[in-house]
């Protein structure tokens, strides 16, 4: 293998596994021995969740963070998932383990909605 | 005849015999009521005055009375907003108990804790024992009913009410309603009565005369105030409807922590400030959080309202004092 080819080999691994970190919450399951879905973020700021719509592949742990001065919750419309109420910097996490749609928003705030997408 | 004619000879009833009932003009006003100012209305048309000029009341006659509204002491809340809670509830309680004339009772319109939290609930009544009024009606605040689904709400302060926590009670031949909106909320929505609570409403007024007056009282404002930051109540018009017949009815709000009023026919609205943080007016900033003020100037934007019932005028008197 000469020097160039050695170095575009080099380069596309570096692609791949950096394609594979930030954008795995994207990425589709398309086999049985796929690693772990990364863990997914949602932030609470100005009472509003970010993302408001959030895509994960199936397996993946979605982390709830407030980061308002004022507690909220994330809770699921349909009763799949409900938080305890997040006071200043606090978590929930939730495993999604089947594709599908997943409304939720805030009883405390019930004008803060999100979803989260499993697919 | 024009409308407008019919309004102002309507109007012109009204003065004469100031009572407040049969009013047809339709009188929409929405009004940043500043601190230290003083509404009263009459004949439909709200008066503001400098605070401090007092409403003359002569001497209190047999019948008149008033009482406190105090809101939102989120008790345990400790950010920058406001990193101590306790003192300005014990500056509102001093505030009350330097007034002129000594309220009958208090009420305390919801968020009383931050987090539902026992202790939270206990240090403001162990504040609120030092007020010169003893009798303290409540209604929760979304903050009071958190993960429990207001149970331990209900265990203090809900003994004598219904369902989620509503009551009535009379007082000097005024009718007074504590309503529950923060339970049960729904996505995406706005403040809730809900069918059962609303069935109630519509029995407790049935049988009183239309000439009472009634304060009603409940958290979240029962007016669309701002419905982006959910400062309304979805299913308010339809307990308006059973006050119609009223000719006096006023509605005390907490929730978004600073003076509101609006006139709309026989209703007035009006919100009262918080006794722990300001938040933004509506629309004013990314979100209704709580707004930080310099230090010096936090209990200039904290406060209590005064509510004067004077039986001849036939309208309560609402007054908004600081803490400065």
């Amino acid at each position: 293998m000469t020097g160039k080819n050695l170095w575009m080999v080099r380069l596309a691994m570096t692609v791949m596994i950096a394609m594979l970190l930030a954008g795995s919450s994207s990425v589709k399951a398309s086999g049985s021995n796929n690693p772990p879905a990364a863990p997914a973020e949602v932030k609470i700021d100005n009472f509003s969740f970010a993302p408001q719509t959030l895509t994960v592949a199936a397996g993946t742990t979605v982390t709830w963070t407030n980061r308002d001065d004022i507690p909220h919750t994330a809770v699921s419309t349909d009763g799949v998932f409900k938080s305890k109420v997040m006071d200043t910097d606090e978590k929930f996490s939730y495993t999604f383990t089947k594709p599908g749609t997943y409304p939720y928003y805030c009883t405390i705030h019930p004008k803060m909605t999100g979803t989260v997408v499993v697919q | 005849m024009t409308d407008r004619k019919q309004n102002l000879i309507d109007q012109g009833m009204q003065d004469l015999n100031n009572d407040g009932i049969d009013r047809r003009g339709f009188l929409k006003c929405m009004a940043w009521a500043g601190t230290g100012l003083v509404w009263t209305m009459s004949g439909g048309i709200p008066v503001s005055r400098a605070f401090g000029k007092a409403i003359d009341h002569g001497a209190a006659k047999g019948g008149d009375f008033s009482f406190v509204q105090i809101s939102d002491s989120h008790m345990g809340f400790n950010k920058p907003a406001n990193p101590d809670v306790v003192a300005t509830l014990q500056a509102a309680v001093d505030k009350i108990n330097g007034l002129p004339n000594h309220p009958d009772f208090l009420l305390h319109t919801g968020d009383i804790s931050h987090l539902s939290r026992p202790e939270q609930f206990d240090t403001v009544d162990q504040v609120l024992k030092s007020a010169s009024a003893k009798d303290v009606f409540f209604v929760p605040g979304e903050h009071d009913v958190l993960d429990d689904n207001g149970k331990s709400y209900l265990e203090r302060y809900g003994r004598n009410a219904q369902g989620a926590g509503w009551y009535s009670f009379d007082h000097k031949g005024v009718h007074f309603i504590g309503l529950v909106n923060v339970m049960n909320l729904k996505a995406g929505g706005l403040g809730s009565l809900g069918g059962e609570q609303l069935e109630w409403m519509e029995k407790d007024v049935k049988q009183l005369k239309h000439s009472t007056p009634v304060v009603v009282f409940a958290h979240i404002p029962l007016w669309s105030v701002y419905p982006d930051w959910g400062w309304g109540t979805q299913d308010s018009a339809q307990a308006l409807g059973y006050l119609k017949k009223f000719g006096s009815v006023t509605v005390l709000n907490g929730h978004i922590h600073q003076t509101m009023q609006k006139v709309e026919g026989n209703v007035t609205f009006h919100t009262a400030m918080s006794t722990a943080f300001p938040q933004p007016q509506p629309g004013k900033a990314d979100s209704p959080g709580p707004m930080k003020v310099p230090a010096d100037q936090l209990r200039s934007v904290l406060g209590i309202t005064d509510v004067n019932y004077v039986r001849r005028q036939h309208s309560l008197a609402v007054v908004d004092s600081n803490l400065v």
